[in-house]
């Protein structure tokens, strides 16, 4: 029925443009059976800092595997083109506010003005805790945001709110494909490095989790510290770091991604490194060629110039998770676009080979992830024989079982 | 049926010297042409026995195949090289070819002969392609990623999927205007026309169905869904589709989940699937109709399937990424 509500509007469409074809005779080529005035404008808003430290020049140089490689609004602006023809069908046109503010005070000031403007769906490029702030400042509002770069697991527990929806695959589900693919492999006995910084060892508390999930053994944990002073050589040189012990595999928690890129074949045992080098789990890769995946990368380079990484991806998927709803519905009310992204009829293409939809229970994108070594993706997860009573997807994160968000269900649709 | 040139065949495919060849295929032999994506060539299977007599060397990454109204010239899309070569049925090499195409995938030949329409993937355009002059007549924007071509036997109309949008693009070809946009399935992919023209049936490969659009009012009518016993709802992704030659049954390759669906298209309903290999993606008829050849991309083979019987008779090897296949059956 929903359908033929669309269709009807289509022939409409085509009415006025045959009408308006007659009149026109020398038709522009890109003619697609709407004009632009007839369209209603559809925004995104898209927030970041201005100024900061993940892309700063010496930073985005380095290329650091799981980090972003540059601001993740090229894959928003990717998607925002692809929806031009959903778009004319469904009577609007998507387009995005692009903002990059100072401190989390520019970031409430930011959505409020764009939301006055009529603004419903907003992509947060910002750090665990101004996420989690801004989310709580609108609850109970009539907007979603979309996490498209925060991977903290409290987001998705303890700190959920009900308008912040997840495109980022969490640390959890990070981490359980790879704990997926060590048990695979059965390379079951893993040292875990940590490293100094606070994220360090959320990272790594997340892998425990996986490896007990999973039934891992981490052999022992270490924590590293950057530098080269002779002194803390215990705690600065992969190779100590390693010895006096057997593993399969070690796995690094380094956010920073310093010590970790200096580990692989640096460490005492001919074994592999997994986590924040090696093999890492992320969301997208650029050598990922399967579902359209190589035409989707080849937009992104055509846009930014560089390879699309998961924050790319993340943010092209969060506006298309938008459109697909209005696609699908013909509306473009926020209520009913969120029920339906919501909902089990929602089947999202995200070029990696699933159907995807967001989980009712935390807001989280359910997704397949990839785990790459530098320049080729070797598995994609959930792999062969983990299985899951509702969605395999659901083996990767916390299932409905596990979570700690009390995000309450709207049991609408 | 008997063909007692083919005999000479093995001997001169082994040789693999394309030399110019008294004329060993005449239009509407039953031979088997499959394009193999990783070998840059075209394999030739005899009609009867099935045997491979030949194979013919092409540009990179060759995928989709389409004979020209009179059987003489076999097109052959071939990505990596941005061209279209094209074939000579009776020699059985390449005897020209369209360059400058960009990454060229599927395509449809008009009714006349004298034109190609191309979807460029990566362009998000649809190509009208002047074969004499060998030069694009117009380019007209669509959806990201644009798939399957089907033009109409009247040649006035040609049908586009994007595979990114959603949908379905309906280009008349006097005005080179979009006439239509259809919304359809997920990642629609291919079409069948029904004999009549009344409607056009389009694979929708990440939502496991077939969406089938009244040409006439350019409305999706009906759809129908596929869930084979023991696949996961992402592994049926169907592809490729084709229909009986009576019209009565739809055949629709499944890619993932390595089944062929039989589909009765009087009451739109699945009767059958039947298993064939890997990544089941291209599918042709037999010249008889009795039978379907059935690419499987990952498998590196191609399926014969009794269609009466409703099995497979076999899986034949046809080189490294099976692409396309098509018969050369009686002219059209």
């Amino acid at each position: 029925m929903r359908a033929n509500r669309r269709r009807g509007r289509d022939g409409r469409c085509l009415t006025a443009a045959l009408m308006l074809l007659a009149v026109l005779t020398a038709a522009l080529p890109s003619s697609a059976l709407a004009q632009k005035d007839d369209l209603t404008p559809f925004a995104f808003g898209y927030i970041g800092w201005d100024d900061d430290p993940r892309y700063s020049q010496a930073r985005l140089d380095q290329e650091f595997q799981g980090e972003p490689w540059g601001r993740p609004v090229a894959g928003a602006r990717v998607a925002i083109d692809e929806a031009r023809f959903p778009g004319i069908a469904a009577g609007v046109e998507f387009s995005l506010d692009e903002r990059q503010v100072g401190n989390t005070r520019e970031v409430l000031a930011a959505i409020r003005e764009m939301r006055d403007q009529g603004t419903r769906f907003f992509l947060l490029d910002l750090p665990p805790g101004t996420v989690s702030r801004v989310a709580d400042e609108f609850a109970g509002e009539d907007i979603t945001l979309f996490n498209v770069a925060a991977r903290d697991d409290r987001l998705r527990g303890a700190h959920c709110q009900t308008n912040l929806l997840h495109t980022i695959p969490s640390d959890a589900m990070r981490n359980d494909a790879l704990a997926q693919y060590l048990v695979s492999r059965q390379w079951n006995d893993v040292l875990l490095l940590a490293g100094p910084e606070r994220a360090d060892a959320v990272l790594a508390d997340s892998f425990r989790r996986s490896a007990e999930r999973f039934g891992l053994n981490v052999v022992a944990e270490r924590r590293f510290v950057l530098g080269n002073n002779p002194r803390e050589r215990e705690k600065n040189n992969p190779k100590l770091l390693t010895s006096g012990l057997d593993y399969d595999v070690v796995y690094i928690a380094d956010t920073q991604g310093e010590f970790s890129r200096r580990a692989n074949f640096a460490v005492q045992k001919p074994r592999p490194v997994v986590g924040s080098s090696g093999l890492v789990a992320q969301a997208w890769h650029w050598a990922w060629m399967r579902h359209g995946a190589r035409q989707l990368n080849n937009r992104l380079e055509d846009e930014a110039d560089r390879h699309m990484t998961a924050y790319d991806w993340a943010a092209w998927v969060a506006v298309k998770s938008v459109v697909e709803a209005v696609q699908r519905t013909d509306e473009t009310g926020h209520g009913s676009l969120v029920d339906y992204m919501l909902g089990d009829e929602f089947n999202l293409d995200g070029f990696k080979g699933y159907r995807m939809g967001y989980r009712h229970w935390n807001g989280q994108l359910r997704q397949p992830i990839l785990l790459a070594s530098g320049n080729w993706v070797i598995a994609r997860a959930p792999l062969e024989g983990f299985l899951h009573p509702d969605n395999y997807l659901d083996t990767l994160g916390f299932d409905p079982r596990e979570s700690a968000c009390e995000r309450p269900v709207e049991d609408a649709s | 049926m008997s063909i007692p040139s083919n005999r000479l065949l093995p001997g001169i495919a082994a040789t693999a010297l394309l030399v110019a060849s008294p004329a060993l295929w005449a239009a509407g032999t039953g031979n088997v042409y499959v394009s193999s994506e990783d070998d840059d060539v075209v394999t030739v299977l005899d009609g009867e026995n099935l045997e491979k007599t030949d194979t013919i060397e092409v540009s990179e990454r060759p995928r989709w195949l389409a004979f020209s109204p009179d059987h003489e010239r076999l097109y052959v899309a071939c990505g990596d090289d941005d061209s279209i070569d094209i074939i000579d049925v009776d020699k059985g090499e390449v005897v020209d070819r369209l360059t400058g195409i960009d990454d060229p995938e599927i395509f449809a030949i008009g009714p006349d002969g004298k034109h190609l329409y191309i979807s460029n993937e990566d362009d998000a355009r649809f190509t009208v392609y002047d074969i004499g002059a060998k030069k694009a007549v117009t380019q007209v924007d669509v959806g990201q990623e644009p798939e399957g071509v089907l033009v109409t036997p009247d040649g006035k109309t040609a049908y586009v999927t994007s595979e990114v949008a959603n949908m379905v693009h309906r280009v008349n070809l006097d005005s080179h205007e979009i006439e239509a946009n259809i919304v359809v399935g997920n990642r629609p992919r291919r079409f069948a026309l029904t004999e009549d023209g009344a409607h056009l049936w389009v694979t929708n490969e990440l939502s496991g169905s077939v969406s089938i659009i009244d040409t006439e009012s350019n409305e999706v009518t009906d759809t129908i869904e596929f869930d084979p016993d023991g696949f996961r709802p992402e592994d049926v992704t169907p592809v490729g589709i084709k229909f009986s030659d009576d019209g009565s049954q739809a055949f629709v390759t499944l890619g993932r989940a390595n089944h062929v669906a039989f589909v009765d298209v009087a009451s739109r309903e699945v009767q059958d699937y039947v298993l064939v290999g890997d990544r089941a993606w291209g599918v042709a008829l037999s010249n008889d109709g009795g039978r379907l050849y059935v690419t499987n991309g990952l498998s590196d083979d191609m399926s014969v399937v009794d269609i009466d019987e409703r099995k497979q008779l076999r899986s034949i090897p046809v080189g490294r990424v099976p692409h396309s296949v098509v018969v050369d059956t009686a002219s059209e």
